[in-house]
């Protein structure tokens, strides 16, 4: 911040770094866009966007442009001003928060002391928005589709919460570049007396790197916790009544605030912009990508889970894991154990807690088809002792 | 039978139960079907089904039409499986008119059946990883199911309304190089199938959402009068081609597979597992079959002698029957059918007791109703 305020300066200089990050933030955005339709084409044996372009490279524009020209409906019995607010709400701190992460070490808008804080206060703003977006369109699966995602973007903040606490304490600091700092060798000597702990948090906490995966995919409301527009069941929810611009505005806000938890997962677990040979935002870009593929690859794999077992994962898996992460990390820090030992600890937390809620899932239909397997053995033997006589 | 006026909120102003309508637009209702839910929040209170969006009035206009013409509107009441809606009507006639099929067009018959059951599964398995919110499964079973439609076409000139079976056989004989045509669609299938089986049976979620969801016992179940997989879910091992067979399922060496809890899960991997069977039903047809008459009818003009008749066969969905009523003319006098769907559908209400809004589209993709036939 600059010692003295000159206003005008400040406001001209401020409103050009938000228009230049908002094009970023577009620009990835539509990257985001094709890579999905393509990443999920490969996936499933299909080509994706072919036809725009050199490998379906303009489809996003293609995309936009309809959106923009499509008629922009709003149903007669809508709450007009909630209807109209409500994208707003979701869109505002999404973009919000991309004010404070980083892209490399002087590539950030304006870099907070209390980064992390900001970013998750913010990110709470939006279930405002889709539950008033639910409302004000004033149709039932909408309110359905509001109130679903006011449970489970609560819920699920928590766990998101309780892992961002654990890394603060790691890092002791709450700043984003402090925090992936620290996590490279030979830039900025940790807080801890140790000098091994230099390395990516990923590395010293998977646990909290799983949590934090899971959780931000919830927050997000993608695949397997896309329950809140279940386009099977309510049919979009919050986003049933929108067309044209302002149902893109939501899809904005949705690619943003992926790429957001992609960053997050980039600079609090994985290093950072840090790395050798490329440039800085380079870095950035390749861990923050991997991220989101990993995220669409989930989507391509894995239906929806059901609202009453998604609460019950948040509250009874999560949670109570989230704060076994904080333990583990708290027990390294305070005995000054090597890095290695709270690292192992977390990776067998992950590994048994996994299996655990695994076997749980799979044990009910792996009966009937071991029940199923042994008749037609039953039956084979029949066959052939007939045959044999 | 339905309350008109259930209101939402009570005099004191207090929320009773929200009333959705879901369908007849809705993605996941699979046609032109319509649920009336009553929520109390998530939880489903009761639901009523209406059906008769998609009323043709099929069995009247059988009445004006000639036998050959009939099997046409056959095609378009399951219009997912049509060969075997064509092979069951076939069958009344010419069982009223004692007529012996060759053997084979009969074998050609098992085979283009088999291969719409396998079409049809492999269009259920898709459907059904959409309504659970899976969106690759459709993307693999679609590609299998539409090589199978590729070689109906090949072989009968329609992608879906075939009209392909006659009376007392088949319509012309196979192109030459059936045999080679078929063989390669089988691989590509069973990769198909494979593929989406790996995806989907197992998976954790796919579990989650499906096992011990609409479970029936099998006593209510047969009250119902439920069929085919919906009811094999239930660990009863019913099936027609091999509790009175037809055609010439009796020279076949196949299992039926069951469930065991009668929850959507067993009701899938039913269909899973039948969709093997069905591959290996073709692969034996193909090695036993030989050249020959494909006709039994000498004749264009079919007039069999005055009777009824009761016929039943294996859908993909279940048993549907046929009852003929013929008064010795050239167009039949009664044709009522007992469609699978319909009788599967009737369940649903006891289905969805107090169950969760996401499951109430679950369950009815379970059942795998087409409407065509429901509505007829």
């Amino acid at each position: 911040m600059p010692d003295r305020f000159d206003l005008p300066v400040d406001i001209g200089l401020i409103a050009l770094g938000l228009l230049i990050l908002f094009t970023a933030l577009s620009v990835v955005v539509l990257s985001l866009t094709w890579l999905e339709r393509k990443f999920l084409g490969r996936l499933q044996r299909r080509l994706g966007p072919t036809r725009t372009g050199p490998m379906g490279l303009l489809q996003p524009v293609a995309d936009a442009l309809k959106l923009v020209l499509k008629e922009d409906l709003i149903p007669a019995w809508a709450d007009r001003t909630v209807f109209w607010v409500a994208p707003l709400i979701v869109l505002v701190p999404s973009f919000m928060i991309w004010v404070t992460i980083p892209a490399a070490n002087n590539l950030v808008l304006r870099n907070l002391d209390m980064g992390l804080f900001y970013i998750v206060a913010f990110s709470v703003v939006t279930i405002l928005g889709l539950v008033l977006a639910g409302w004000g369109s004033a149709n039932k699966y909408g309110t359905l589709g509001g109130l679903r995602s006011a449970a489970q973007l609560i819920s699920y903040e928590i766990p998101v919460i309780m892992v961002v606490i654990s890394v603060a304490m790691l890092a002791q600091s709450l700043d984003l570049r402090e925090i992936s700092n620290f996590q490279y060798p030979g830039v900025q000597s940790s807080p801890q007396e140790s000098g091994f702990t230099n390395i990516p948090y990923a590395v010293i906490m998977p646990l909290g790197l799983v949590i934090f995966l899971i959780a931000g995919l919830a927050e997000l409301g993608r695949t397997p916790f896309d329950i809140y527009f279940a386009e099977s069941e309510i049919v979009g929810g919050p986003f049933v009544e929108y067309s044209g611009a302002h149902w893109s505005v939501f899809f904005l806000a949705e690619y943003m605030n992926t790429f957001a938890i992609a960053a997050l997962t980039a600079l609090l677990f994985l290093g950072g912009w840090h790395g050798p040979f490329l440039p800085d935002w380079i870095w950035f870009l390749i861990k923050a990508y991997f991220v989101v593929l990993l995220i669409f690859w989930v989507r391509g794999t894995f239906p929806r889970l059901r609202i009453d077992q998604l609460m019950a994962f948040a509250w009874q898996v999560m949670v109570p894991l989230s704060f076994v992460n904080i333990v583990i990390v708290a027990i390294y820090l305070f005995y000054g154990w090597p890095w290695w030992a709270a690292s192992l600890l977390s990776l067998a937390c992950t590994m048994v807690i996994g299996y655990l809620v695994y076997k749980h899932m799979s044990r009910p239909a792996a009966r009937v088809a071991e029940v199923y397997r042994r008749q037609q053995q039953a039956n084979l033997k029949r066959k052939l002792e007939v045959g044999g006589r | 039978m339905v309350e008109a006026n259930v209101q939402d909120i009570n005099a004191d102003g207090e929320a009773l139960e929200m009333m959705v309508n879901m369908g007849p637009q809705h993605p996941s209702t699979h046609g032109v079907f319509r649920m009336q839910l009553w929520l109390d929040g998530e939880k489903v209170n009761r639901v009523v089904p209406h059906i008769g969006y998609l009323h043709r009035g099929s069995e009247k206009l059988c009445e004006g039409e000639q036998y050959h013409q009939v099997i046409t509107l056959f095609d378009r009441l399951d219009y997912i499986s049509n060969f075997n809606n064509e092979l069951v009507f076939c069958r009344a006639v010419e069982k009223i008119m004692g007529l012996e099929v060759p053997e084979r067009a009969e074998y050609v018959r098992v085979i283009l059946c088999e291969l719409n059951r396998v079409a049809s599964h492999l269009l259920f398995v898709g459907t059904f990883g959409l309504d659970i919110g899976a969106m690759t499964p459709v993307m693999l079973t679609f590609r299998g199911r539409e090589r199978a439609q590729a070689l109906f076409e090949a072989i009968s000139g329609a992608r879906m309304m075939h009209n392909y079976f006659r009376v007392g056989g088949i319509k012309e004989d196979l192109p030459d190089n059936f045999e080679t045509m078929v063989r390669e669609v089988l691989d590509l299938l069973r990769e198909d199938a494979e593929e989406a089986d790996r995806l989907l049976t197992y998976n954790e979620v796919f579990i989650a959402r499906s096992k011990g969801v609409g479970v029936i016992d099998a006593d209510t179940a047969m009250e119902y009068g439920l069929t085919g997989p919906c009811l094999r879910g239930c660990g009863i091992s019913y099936d027609v081609r091999v509790a009175e067979p037809y055609s010439v399922y009796d020279r076949f060496d196949f299992d039926v597979p069951v469930g065991l809890d009668g929850d959507c899960w067993d009701r899938y991997y039913v269909r899973i597992q039948e969709i093997y069977q069905s591959l290996s039903i073709i692969e034996q047809a193909l090695r036993q079959m030989s050249p020959g008459p494909i006709s039994a009818m000498g004749r264009r003009l079919i007039r069999p002698p005055k009777g009824d008749v009761y016929v039943r066969s294996e859908n993909p969905r279940g048993e549907i029957g046929v009852y003929l009523v013929s008064d010795g003319s050239d167009k039949p006098y009664r044709v009522k059918v007992r469609p699978p769907s319909f009788c599967n559908l009737s369940a649903l209400e006891e289905l969805l007791k107090n169950t969760w809004v996401a499951d109430a589209v679950v369950i009815l993709g379970s059942l795998d109703i087409v409407l065509g036939e429901v509505d007829r």
